[in-house]
């Protein structure tokens, strides 16, 4: 199972000890030798003080999502000891502080338990109890690289290059590294059985995690307005906008900003300040988690009824009222699909991986301005906050934004009566006019009852053209959304539907499901609302298997509202527990159902 | 129907503005509210100050929340987008908007119940936002268009139609602005139109949030005996302390400002508000004493109006923000997308 450049490894820490630098400069180094590398970082709602760990999966495959067991743990927190030794494989191996005895429960056959006292180690070398307990952190690093033969050339350049502005922290983190790493060669036989060798795999490819991508996404769009309350685990997408907005648009001789960055006093306001820009023609959105999303919901209405663009990123997470604020899930599939009150249905886009999210800024935006509508862009914890391995981005510099019907002053000049919701073309979208470009543009915005000129309506009739416009629109964008992506082998019998960050586990399942006979065909839904290939793909499976990161099965629910593909012909394969999927969730489910059906 | 378009009816001699328009070109449709209505009283004042600024109405923006108040913004100035958007969230409205076309005048009108019940946040955080913006409060002390509940503004005392007393503490949106470091705070009177006129061209001209909190008492609900709210109750109650006399920069100032009754206040756009002080050396920029001055009328069950602070030196939304002198929604593409080869060289971070 294990072995070289195939493994994987966990650090046990305590939140707010400094563990998270050491750890990427774990994932680092082994992705700058060439070695496919995932790392998932699963942390606590809390600043300081509970248990927290990062999972490193290196796999020479190319396999992405997150592993099924592990070789290798550091247990640095004694309050995790237990559950941390139970989680190592058999014949698997524990790194443990052993500057004091041994506790009790550390104690399990059939793994080989390394001590190395990082404790006193640093209270030997270093001066000070911060130095000590950051540093600490360093030293762990120093150990894997001897026991996985890290590359040491490459962590003392990554060392530099982060430090070479702070002498003396230089200094001292090298002393960390080593004091680690010639503890673990003098007193262990490293490297261990599985451990690193230099690969060529990663040349074309980057590290980063999906918030980043998509605040950078939103950048090349031509996003200028960004909206926001601050929400695990968004937060850091408007982070990222706001930095790469800095780097990239501020004007250097006067120091001001081509970006308008509003931190809103809460969610309603945020989607009310996106709205407003997006009325006004900017490209505007705001990023939140499912408690944003439902406080946004009475705004979502309003930009559906009164047609005006907006981009919504909803990085979920898990459960229901605060919930689980620092673990993933996919569990607002049908809120976001059918957000606000009375008659509305929207535009959603399912990322499966940061690079997605950086591609999907312009989708996204493109369908929001066209469709005069909003657009949910769909991510989750998993991508949202953890580094993946992805190609390198690229631009097309010949991309031009969609605006959408869009009437300037010399398309008004010859308008007599501009009605705002007249469908000319048959496809369901109105032209709209921007304010402050010419008088004959003028309209009133009305969430209330309007007619197709966009009057005050309590009339029946009215009413409905409205509406049932809005209804082709919808049927329209369903013909412009980006299509499934299929994945096909020949002489598949079962088919597999997913979405999202499910996608790596699921590539991965297809692949073991293969070694044990099970020949799957694979559609991963990259939008909503369903292109028609959806049911053609349903209907030519005789099994089909939705995979999806909530209890309800919100995704074979969406698929069974709108194409109408009976709900028991749709197996589900559910995991909302909160941590990244696993291919062993897939493989075991699917491989059950067979086990069970008698042939 | 409740949207009724005006006749256009042409009348030869009116007076022209700048523009060549006469201040019929900045009504809009028929008013449906109650006849006798504070809030026609209003919008009447609205579209006297913009005839008179020569407000190019397509470069101005009605914006409004939900409400007997927020209907009016369909009643004047029909070649303006308007936007009646959600109940008391006009103002993040607005401030997308703003951040989105800075250069588009924005009018904001709001009632007590969009804009001291449910939308109290938002008022609030627009005001510390600085959103430049002209925000009226038709504040009648009532829900109108649900038919006659107290609204946030109601007074201790003050009792509704059917003779039931209000008991909770009101919202006073001119202390709560004071407090919050609005930088354009006053209070007026619908049925004051000589006053009121002056006050909402001042506040067009405010660099930054212009709060204007106008009494226009709900002649349905709250204009009887016991309502503080009432045109009779305002009337008699009425304490002027700081008459505006706004002038703008296209026409020459001709008053004496030597007179030691009126004080001039420099606007950001270069016009300039005079005040008549009618008390004795009340200063209009000293937000102390305006907060010691309206509680002071608060206990005398007195009502301050007039121009009662404003500060001028204060950083608006983009200020703040330091956004571009340009319009975001005129800067090309171009300027916004790095490109390709920026993005290379930001990948190498990434390895």
């Amino acid at each position: 199972m294990s072995g070289i450049n195939d493994f994987a490894f966990k650090m046990a820490t305590v939140n707010g000890t400094g563990s998270a630098s050491a750890n990427s400069l774990l994932m680092q180094a082994i992705f700058r030798m060439g070695i496919p590398v995932t790392g998932k970082n699963i942390f606590p709602s809390n600043i300081q003080g509970l248990p927290t760990f990062y999972e490193v999966r290196v796999s020479k495959d190319g396999y992405t999502a997150r592993p099924e067991h592990v070789d290798l743990v550091v247990a640095l927190n004694p309050s995790t000891y237990a559950k941390d030794v139970a989680t190592v494989r058999p014949g698997g191996y524990l790194v443990y502080d052993s500057s004091w005895p041994l506790e009790s429960e550390l104690e399990r056959a059939g793994i080989t338990i390394l001590g190395i006292p990082f404790g006193r180690m640093c209270v030997d070398a270093f001066v000070g109890d911060r130095d000590r307990t950051l540093l600490r952190n360093i030293v762990y690093a120093g150990a894997l690289a001897a026991l996985l033969e890290i590359d040491m050339d490459l962590i003392g350049q990554m060392l530099h290059e982060k430090f070479s502005k702070k002498k003396k922290l230089l200094e001292a983190n090298h002393t960390a590294i080593k004091l680690g790493y010639d503890y673990a060669k003098q007193h262990f036989a490293c490297p261990l059985p599985f451990h690193l060798e230099k690969m060529d795999a990663t040349g074309d490819s980057i590290l980063i995690d999906g918030n980043t991508a998509a605040g950078l996404g939103a950048v090349y769009a031509g996003a200028t307005v960004g909206a926001w309350y601050p929400i695990t685990p968004s937060t850091s997408l408007m982070e990222a906008f706001r930095g790469f907005c800095e780097r990239f648009r501020v004007e250097p001789e006067t120091g001001l900003h081509k970006y308008c960055i509003i931190q809103a006093e809460d969610e309603l306001a945020a989607a009310g300040i996106v709205i407003g820009a997006g009325w006004a023609g900017a490209r505007a959105f705001t990023n939140t988690s499912g408690p944003g999303i439902s406080l946004m919901q009475e705004f979502i209405g309003l930009a559906y009824y009164t047609e005006i663009p907006a981009v919504f990123y909803d990085v979920q997470r898990t459960g229901p009222a605060t919930g689980m604020p620092t673990r993933t899930q996919q569990c607002d599939l049908m809120s976001l699909a059918y957000a606000s009150h009375g008659d509305t249905k929207h535009i959603v886009l399912f990322p499966c991986s940061p690079e997605e999210c950086f591609y999907i800024g312009t989708t996204a935006f493109d369908l929001a301005e066209r469709f005069q509508t909003p657009v949910f862009v769909a991510s989750d914890l998993d991508i949202g906050m953890n580094d993946w391995m992805c190609k390198r981005l690229v631009w097309d510099d010949g991309y031009q934004p969609d605006r959408g019907k869009v009437l300037d002053a010399e398309a008004l000049e010859q308008v007599k009566k501009f009605s705002r919701y007249l469908d000319v073309d048959g496809d369901g979208i109105a032209a709209r006019t921007l304010p402050g470009v010419h008088p004959n543009g003028a309209y009133f915005v009305r969430g209330s009852g309007h007619d197709k000129h966009g009057a005050y309506t309590e009339d029946s009739d009215a009413y409905q053209e409205v509406v049932d416009r809005l209804a082709r629109k919808f049927a329209t964008a369903a013909t412009v959304v980006p299509a499934p992506e299929f994945h096909r082998q020949p002489h598949a019998d079962v088919g597999i539907v997913s979405l999202g960050s499910c996608h790596a586990a699921v590539l991965e399942a297809i692949d073991r499901l293969r070694e044990q006979g099970i020949v799957a065909d694979y559609m991963r839904i990259k939008a909503f609302p369903f292109n028609s290939s959806v049911r053609e793909f349903i209907d030519t499976h005789d099994a089909v298997f939705v995979v999806e990161q909530n209890r309800d099965a919100q995704l074979r629910s969406l698929i069974a509202i709108e194409t109408g593909v009976p709900r028991d012909h749709m197996i589900p394969v559910l995991d909302y527990g909160g941590m990244p999927l696993t291919a062993k969730v897939v493989v075991t489910a699917i491989a059950n159902h067979f086990a069970q059906v008698p042939a | 129907m409740t949207s009724i378009a005006k006749p256009p009816v042409r009348h030869p001699g009116l007076q022209r503005n700048a523009l060549g328009y006469t201040v019929r070109d900045y009504e809009g449709a028929m008013s449906t509210l109650c006849a006798g209505c504070g809030h026609d009283s209003v919008t009447a004042a609205l579209v006297q100050s913009f005839w008179e600024l020569s407000l190019p109405p397509h470069r101005a923006a009605k914006m409004s929340g939900i409400g007997c108040s927020s209907k009016t913004t369909a009643y004047f100035m029909k070649q303006s987008h308007g936007f009646n958007s959600v109940h008391g969230r006009m103002p993040s409205v607005t401030s997308g908007a703003s951040a989105a076309n800075r250069d588009l005048t924005y009018i904001g009108i709001s009632g007590d119940g969009d804009s001291l019940s449910i939308g109290l946040g938002q008022l609030s955080h627009a005001i510390r936002r600085n959103v430049r913006m002209l925000y009226v409060i038709d504040n009648n002390g009532v829900y109108g268009l649900t038919k006659g509940q107290f609204s946030a503004s109601a007074d201790i005392g003050s009792t509704s139609k059917k003779g039931e007393a209000n008991m909770q503490q009101p919202i006073d949106p001119v202390l709560l602005a004071l407090t919050l470091g609005a930088t354009f705070v006053a209070r007026s009177f619908s049925g004051d139109k000589a006053q009121l006129v002056p006050i909402l061209k001042a506040g067009l001209s405010h660099n930054g949030l212009a709060l204007i909190d106008v009494i226009s008492p709900c002649v349905t609900f709250n204009d009887h005996e016991g309502s503080t709210k009432s045109y009779k109750f305002t009337r008699e109650h009425e304490v002027e302390i700081s008459a505006a006399d706004f002038v703008p920069l296209r026409r020459e100032i001709t008053a004496p400002e030597t007179n030691d009754d009126v004080s001039v206040v420099a606007m950001h756009d270069g016009s300039t508000v005079r005040f008549r002080k009618t008390a004795d050396s009340y200063d209009p920029t000293n937000r102390e004493q305006a907060y010691a001055h309206v509680r002071a009328c608060q206990l005398r069950h007195e009502v301050a109006t007039g121009l009662l602070f404003i500060d001028e030196s204060g950083h608006d939304m983009h200020a703040m923000a330091r956004t571009v002198a340009q319009p975001l929604v005129e800067l090309p593409f171009a300027d916004l997308c790095p490109g390709n080869a920026a993005l290379q060289t930001l990948m190498q971070q990434y390895r």
